[in-house]
């Protein structure tokens, strides 16, 4: 599904991914956690192809394509989600026509005939149940005015509708309440599926709990510095961010 | 801006082309002589010739408007340009059956077809050529409600009690430069009358189209809605690409007597001029409304998207107590365009209302100037105004100003100003592209939900050709 090579990427002058190195298959779930600033939310953001960051080394294959050779809306069509950390206002443009036009914007891509709006419709009414909310919201602009746990549902709903292979979740649960946060990841669990991916980036092993993953991978200084089960998630509670920091440094000193 | 967006390339302007036909152009230059000229053309009445007369001597002592308006451009060359161009055609204009072909493909080609059989259904053209009007549709048919819907030429001939009885009534002759100028030499525009307690059936529509070169454009429009009657207008403009600027001065009148309602839509997309900024339409108009009978209504629509100058403020008197205006407005500058626009509501009449919404989007290297004002008078007990101004930037080199002047001279009116400015950030687009729309998509999304309070005040066909507009004068504008 997705396989990450030795991949650097800079903002500007700073090199922020110092290679990282990840193999993703169908169906799995895995946790990127770290500290701030090691380079977790870049990761995410340079899947998708934001442009504020460069690749200046290394390859991502996305289910056998060069990914970083894709604009962002063709990582989109091809099924790449990325769920913000800060989901962006569209005022004036109604939850319904935006989601409308980007399901059907994935279709023709697919050489899929576009949905009218009817039809939309009926397809939405089964998708709200996923983050269990009710028609209004698809009357109000995209995300203006939303409360942040109403936008970070609101991505889930998105992820929902758009039925992507590879999901990236971008610390979809910072800024949620505790209600807020269960309704996210039973969204999520729901989408859970064979050949469905997740890679949730999180700062907090709390989302864990809910959104059970099948690896965790601790991220220091631009590198994953472990990886594990679920377990290191619960160890790195315990023990912090700090005792990564060291095994890290210990371990590039070593091989100095 | 990311280099990606600055790759989009520039659409070009569709309506650049010229009409080869044959044009009987008066000599260049301003003066008596050429006034007499044109109102002779005309067939006009002696009163009509004088005050033509009595605009231009006062004009001559005017001074052209540099100082306050937020734009910059080199004076005009008033005795360069020729002040009446009309084609010139075997039959006589003003009928649609026996029009020149030439002249019924030019408005087919901008998609406004004139011939009997494709008219457009539900909507009466006046086509302006130049000078000139070539012709209305629907006429008759509006005629058997006692509509009148013609040329201003025509209505001089036909209806010159109501001419006189309006004419200059709510754009004194001596009220602006451009007004004044307008006033002295102005050629062609359309005439509308809707009789006590008619509801007009259908759309009426003016289109514009400057051809000859080096001519101006000077028309002058005038609609009454007497008391109880509704009419919704609209008026779309188009040139040809020319390197020399040329000049638009029109005069717009607008009166609404007890309980009438006038509703006067513009899709403006006269040529904005080329990337360097050379050429282009100066768009120097003055449009006024006045609500003279209690409970009427004026409302203005505008979507502005061409020239290269834009200076207008369709404003409206609101004399009639319990008297409504609204000014609902787009203004679209790209590349070198600059733009100085808004709206006067002046409060006379005891609980008026007016409402002001104003979106500026400013992209390229273009100048956006909202300028707007708001007077009480005192015996405008329980005025209320609304004014929210906005204001999007794309890309870092254009600019947004904003100049509201709010003059409150009775204690119990209340006015309101909201304003804001935001600009479409690479987040934005990010965000709608990770979505799967492609970057023209994107802008197009957030441009257009940016100006959903103003485009859902425009008739339907049209709110869907402005939001087509929009995408043509923003494309390759993110840089």
């Amino acid at each position: 599904m997705l396989e990450i090579r030795d991949l650097r990427a800079s903002a500007g002058d700073k090199e922020i991914l110092k290679g990282i190195n990840l193999t993703v298959n169908p169906g799995e779930v895995h946790a990127v956690m770290g500290p701030n600033g090691s380079g977790k939310s870049t990761l995410a953001q340079v899947l998708a192809g934001h442009p504020a960051y460069e690749v200046t080394s290394g390859s991502v294959l996305y289910e056998g394509r060069d990914l970083l050779d894709l604009e962002p809306e063709e990582r989109a069509q091809a099924g790449v989600f990325l769920a913000f950390q800060y989901p962006v206002e569209i005022p004036g443009v109604t939850n319904a026509y935006f989601l409308r036009a980007a399901y059907n914007e994935i279709r023709k891509a697919r050489g899929e005939e576009e949905i009218d709006s009817m039809d939309f419709v009926d397809l939405l009414e089964e998708k709200l149940k996923v983050v269990d909310w009710g028609p209004e919201i698809m009357s109000r602009a995209v995300n203006s005015g939303f409360s942040g746990g109403e936008k970070k549902r609101n991505e889930i709903l998105q992820l929902a509708v758009l039925e992507p292979r590879l999901a990236i979740l971008d610390e979809t649960d910072s800024g949620l309440d505790i209600d807020a946060l269960r309704i996210v990841a039973a969204g999520v669990n729901t989408l859970r599926s064979q050949d469905r991916s997740f890679i949730v980036v999180t700062h907090y092993q709390r989302l864990l709990n809910y959104i059970v993953p099948d690896f965790v991978h601790v991220l220091s200084n631009g590198r994953i510095a472990m990886s594990g089960g679920r377990d290191l998630a619960l160890e790195l509670e315990a023990r912090g961010y700090e005792w990564v920091d060291a095994a890290a440094t210990a371990a590039s000193g070593a091989g100095a | 801006m990311s280099t990606q967006v600055e790759t989009l390339v520039n659409q070009e302007y569709k309506h650049g082309w010229v009409t080869d036909i044959e044009a009987d152009v008066a000599p260049k230059g301003l003066s008596e002589d050429i006034i007499r000229l044109i109102s002779a053309k005309k067939r006009e009445p002696e009163w009509l010739l004088d005050w033509r007369l009595k605009a231009y001597r006062g004009w001559l002592k005017m001074i052209e408007p540099h100082s306050w308006p937020n734009i910059k451009y080199t004076p005009v060359d008033y005795q360069s340009i020729s002040y009446y161009a009309a084609p010139r055609t075997k039959n006589p204009l003003g009928s649609l059956e026996e029009a020149d072909p030439k002249l019924l493909e030019t408005y087919e080609k901008l998609g406004i077809p004139l011939s009997e059989q494709k008219v457009l259904a539900g909507v009466a053209v006046d086509a302006i050529f130049d000078s000139v009007s070539v012709g209305t549709t629907y006429k008759a048919k509006l005629a058997e409600q006692g509509i009148i819907f013609c040329s201003f030429g025509e209505a001089v001939q036909e209806h010159p009690e109501l001419v006189r009885k309006y004419l200059g009534s709510v754009v004194p002759l001596s009220d602006n430069f451009f007004a004044a100028l307008n006033a002295a030499v102005f050629s062609d525009g359309s005439f509308v009358y809707v009789p006590k307690g008619v509801r007009c059936p259908m759309e009426l529509s003016t289109y514009f189209r400057i051809n000859t070169a080096e001519t101006g454009q000077f028309e002058r429009t005038l609609i009454i809605a007497d008391e109880g009657a509704y009419v919704s207008y609209l008026e779309g403009c188009t040139a040809p690409k020319r390197d020399e600027n040329q000049l638009h001065a029109a005069v717009v009148e607008l009166v609404a007597l007890e309980g009438a309602t006038i509703k006067y839509s513009t899709v403006q997309n006269w040529y904005a001029g080329d990337g360097e900024g050379k050429g282009g339409i100066y768009n120097f108009v003055t449009k006024r409304g006045k609500c003279a009978g209690a409970r009427s209504k004026i409302s203005w629509t505008q979507v502005e998207t061409g020239s290269a100058i834009t200076w207008k403020y369709p404003s409206v008197i609101l004399q009639g107590d319990d008297s409504v205006g609204e000014f609902y407005s787009v203004a679209v500058v790209n590349g070198h365009q600059q733009a100085d626009t808004g709206t006067k509501m002046i409060h006379t009449g005891k609980n008026t209302r007016s409402t002001i919404v104003s979106k500026g989007i400013s992209a390229g290297q273009g100048q956006n100037s909202y300028r707007g004002q708001v007077k009480v008078l005192p015996k405008a007990t329980g005025a209320r105004n609304y004014t929210q101004c906005d204001s999007m930037l794309i890309g870092n080199r254009c600019g947004a100003h904003t100049f509201p002047y709010i003059d409150v001279q009775n204690a119990s009116s209340s006015t309101e100003h909201e304003a804001s400015t935001s600009k479409i950030g690479e987040d934005q687009i990010f965000y709608l592209k990770q979505r799967g729309l492609n970057t023209e998509n994107a802008i197009s999304m957030i441009v257009n939900g940016f100006c959903k309070e103003v485009f859902q005040e425009l008739p339907m066909e049209f709110a869907v050709e402005a939001q087509k507009l929009l995408g043509i004068s923003l494309e390759g504008s993110v840089g």
